[in-house]
């Protein structure tokens, strides 16, 4: 058997980053909300938003600690697998991951000690000024990155010498045609997620008449943030759909499996795109709508797949179909919200045991959005990494056998498939515990008590 | 006239790697004793004499790599493919420890399995750093702009050793930080670990400054050859003198001078290191100019770096000072 060190070498890159960017996905979102509940505390010194805080604050020590560890695993892909495509790149990129580690992980690892273990050895104002920092940081993280990717989408502001890429202009590098629609769409789509985890937490506390008031907070001011944010994540993504149109017109031939281009194009539902014959199967469409969303006219022009050689167009029912499941998983989240805006309006938002439920099961609805979306825009880059430019093909280490990639992959699935789900588990325990088991707890956040230890009297009339 | 920053870079990915192996090194030395520590509560103080400062300290390794990405970017295309294996280690056993931090003390039910994960993903992580050091002092097979050797030839009999040499110099250091933060029974028995370690420290430095030279004539040339080594002796002699000054204050009274004299230590060895391959980055192939990223790479770089770096030694001083004196059982994880 031949062992392909570029495709498994590729199977590796996929595999180690869709588990890191769950991580981020969710924590984003979760440090954002925890300085959130920590400044009103802080201002309004109201005892619930830090029980809250302390709540989520343990389950934001394990998710963050392992986004920590698979991060680090990150900028060793390039050297390690894609040499060649850090020769070629790294005059361009490599200053932005740079300036990523410089003003983001540095500002995150510092403060999240303080967060995490200093409440009861710095001023309240200083823990809380942790908290914004390391919000702060995952955000400025999530920049820099963005960046970086969007480049390789979309790249401008360099110039090729002798095979490989030099700046020369660095705002058009940062700033590069897809990174603003890009950044958005995933800071808002890494919100939702966070949203999606808190609602369904909260739910199983109202299910459970655990924790009333706690959860009430939660489930309703969430899900208000997420009444404004997935209508404008939709748009959002609209917007990025017409600029890959623009920049990227292979990727969204395939995201569409057009194979002509042609104007007045129809919107396909679904189909079974088939690559060797360039057509599809069993095709579901709804006419001129394909138009008006792409291009925001009837006339409008789609391009199509045999526009290109063959050798220069991505696979396409990777993301035909990858677009279609955040696409419908979106539209899931919209329903969700319209159900909870009509129990509102009826005053039944905390009573309805089938809507409690569903926001349970929505838990997972925005990992698999994400990772959906992601689907669709890396393989949809394909054949390159540099779009136009960089051969993946051309992007990999040379040195590499098959038996090499293929030892490495078996390393990284292994720990990864222990690491995660006990990470899970150990989160979903938390949950069980609930806010008020964490904050009892507390002995473990600082130095001194937060108040006089009272026994409370099922205790002292125990008899073992 | 264009300036030349490679010296500036140079200076600094060296000071950023300096600080990784100082940083990461008590903590992954901390771990490797971890695995001695008498019983529960003592394994405890250990884990949460580390647990609020360890993801800073493992960020400069990610400093490290992409600094030498952005710096000298050819070294990173042909180094980091060259110790594929030592690489992978390394990452999936920092892996392991980072998340045992907080899975031992939330998962009862398995936490000596977490205990071993983070005692045993220290000591090969360590282990695989070692290697690395030692296979990029030996070299690399190099064709045009890529390394074009097997995964393999980086486990050599020198790598193996210096393998082995960096458990036991990072279990110096993380000796010498445990004698810093405990007291009582367990600074003493940190103490005994420490005089061991050293040991095995001073035999592996003087291994080392004998092998090397003996393997690498161009090392032997500049180590030996008049009038450098009328300028170099001082070396060995100011390490001696550190290493004197380490061996008593293992046995004295004084806490925090083990831990200086270790970063002693490690701050000559790497001097050494860096006399003998200067101005080369990837032995016997490209030298730090060649291997450079473009002026304009290195000056949009710079300008950020030279005013990033200290805030980021400020604050990072700030959280260590946040958590000084004595580690509590009551601070950190319980
Ligand atoms: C909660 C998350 C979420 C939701 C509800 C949506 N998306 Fe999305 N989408 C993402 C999360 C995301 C993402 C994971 O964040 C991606 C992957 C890469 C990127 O830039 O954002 C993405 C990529 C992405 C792309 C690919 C752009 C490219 O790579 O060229 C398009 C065209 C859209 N989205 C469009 C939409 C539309 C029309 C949606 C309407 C329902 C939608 N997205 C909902
Ligand atoms: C869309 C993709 C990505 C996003 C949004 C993202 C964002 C983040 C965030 C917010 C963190 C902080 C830890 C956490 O919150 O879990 C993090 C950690 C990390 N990420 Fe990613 N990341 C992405 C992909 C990558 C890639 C491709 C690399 C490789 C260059 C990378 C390298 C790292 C590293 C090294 C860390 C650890 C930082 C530390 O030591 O504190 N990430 N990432
Ligand atoms: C975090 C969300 C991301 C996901 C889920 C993701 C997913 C993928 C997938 C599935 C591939 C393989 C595509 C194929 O070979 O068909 C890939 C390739 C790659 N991606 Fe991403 N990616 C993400 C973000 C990033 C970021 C932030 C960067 C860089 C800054 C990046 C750089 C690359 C590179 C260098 C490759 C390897 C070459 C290639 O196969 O094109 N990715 N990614």
């Amino acid at each position: 058997m031949h062992l392909d060190p570029l495709i498994l070498s590729r199977l590796q890159f996929a595999w180690v980053i869709a588990l890191h960017i769950l991580l981020p996905a969710f924590t984003v979102g979760l440090a954002s909300f925890i300085a959130v509940l920590e400044g009103i505390h802080f201002f309004t010194g109201r005892e619930i938003y830090f029980r809250i805080s302390v709540f989520w604050t343990k389950i934001f020590a394990i998710s963050f600690g392992m986004g920590v560890v698979s991060g680090i695993v990150m900028p060793f892909q390039f050297g390690t697998n894609w040499s060649r495509y850090a020769d070629a790149t790294a005059n361009v990129l490599s200053p932005l991951f740079a300036y990523e580690g410089l003003t983001a992980f540095f500002l995150e690892a510092s403060f999240l000690g303080v967060l995490l273990f200093g409440r009861h050895l710095v001023p309240r104002w200083a823990h809380f000024v942790a908290a914004l920092m390391v919000a702060l940081g995952t955000l400025i993280s999530t920049f820099w990155i963005l960046s970086a990717n969007s480049w390789m989408q979309t790249p401008a502001g360099f110039k090729i010498l002798d095979g490989r890429f030099f700046p020369a202009d660095w705002l058009a590098i940062i700033f590069n045609p897809s990174f603003p629609y890009r950044f958005g769409h995933n800071v808002i789509g890494f919100y939702i997620t966070t949203g999606f985890v808190v609602i369904a937490v909260a739910a199983y506390f109202i299910r459970r008449k655990m924790f009333a008031e706690e959860s009430r907070i939660m489930f309703s001011m969430t899900l208000w943030l997420l009444t404004l944010l997935i209508p404008l994540q939709i748009v959002l993504g609209d917007l990025h759909g017409l600029n890959t149109l623009k920049y990227q017109p292979t990727k969204l031939a395939a995201i569409e499996a057009h194979w002509t281009p042609e104007k007045r194009a129809p919107l396909i539902l679904f189909a079974i795109p088939d690559e060797k014959n360039e057509v599809n199967h069993a095709v579901i469409e709804v006419p001129l709508l394909g138009s008006l969303i792409l291009a925001h006219d009837l006339n409008g022009e789609v391009p199509g797949l045999k526009q290109w050689p063959a050798d220069q167009r991505p696979p396409v029912a990777i993301p035909f179909f990858a677009f279609r499941i955040m696409v419908g998983l979106g539209v899931m989240m919209l329903g969700i919200i319209i159900l909870s805006l009509w129990l509102r309006l009826r005053h039944r938002l905390f009573d309805t045991s089938w809507f409690l439920r569903l926001c349970q099961y929505a838990a997972p609805l925005g990992f698999l959005t994400v990772l959906a979306g992601w689907v669709t825009t890396e393989v949809g880059r394909q054949p390159w990494t540099v779009y136009g430019l960089l051969r993946t093909a051309h992007s990999v280490s040379p040195s590499l056998t098959g038996s090499d990639v293929l030892l490495s992959l078996a390393g990284y699935m292994l720990v990864y498939l222990i690491i995660f789900p006990f990470g899970i588990m150990l989160m979903a325990r938390i949950v069980r515990n609930g806010p008020s088991e964490a904050a009892k707890k507390e002995p473990i956040e600082g130095g001194q008590p937060s108040s006089p230890v009272v026994t409370p009297p099922e205790y002292t009339h125990h008899d073992n | 006239m264009i300036i030349d920053f490679v010296p500036l870079w140079t200076l600094i990915l060296g000071a950023a790697v300096f600080f990784y192996v100082l940083l990461d090194g008590f903590d992954l030395g901390v771990g490797i004793l971890y695995a001695f520590a008498p019983d529960r509560a003592a394994r405890n103080l250990i884990m949460n004499s580390i647990a609020p400062v360890w993801d800073g300290n493992e960020t400069w390794l990610v400093l490290g790599s992409v600094g030498l990405l952005a710096a000298f970017p050819l070294a990173f295309a042909i180094i980091i493919p060259a110790i594929y294996f030592p690489i992978l280690v390394m990452l999936l056993a920092l892996v392991f420890r980072g998340v045992a931090f907080e899975f031992h003390f939330r998962d009862a039910a398995h936490v000596t399995f977490w205990d071993h994960a983070f005692s045993i993903g220290s000591l090969v992580a360590t282990f695989a750093q070692g290697i690395v050091l030692g296979a990029f002092i030996q070299g690399f097979a190099v064709e045009g702009r890529a390394f074009v050797g097997s995964s393999f030839d980086c486990f050599t009999p020198f790598s193996i050793f210096t393998g082995f040499a960096l458990i036991f110099g990072y279990g110096l250091l993380g000796a010498g930080w445990l004698i810093l933060k405990t007291e009582g029974e367990l600074q003493i028995t940190s103490r005994r670990q420490g005089r061991w370690c050293f040991i095995a420290v001073l035999i592996a430095i003087a291994v080392a400054s004998l092998w090397t030279p003996f393997m690498d004539a161009d090392i032997s040339q500049r180590w030996f050859s008049w009038p450098n080594i009328a300028y170099l002796t001082p070396i060995p002699i100011i390490t001696l003198a550190i290493a004197v000054f380490e061996w008593r204050s293992l046995n004295n009274r004084s806490e925090i001078a083990p831990f200086i004299g270790a970063i002693g230590l490690f701050l000559m060895s790497y001097l050494g290191i860096a006399i003998s391959l200067f101005p080369m980055i990837v032995p016997h192939h490209f030298t730090l100019w060649q291997a450079a990223s473009s002026p304009d790479t290195q000056a949009f770089l710079i300008v950020g770096t030279m005013f990033l770096l200290p805030v980021i030694l400020m604050y990072s001083a700030w959280s260590y000072w946040v958590f000084r004196g004595k580690v509590r059982a009551d601070i950190g994880y319980h």
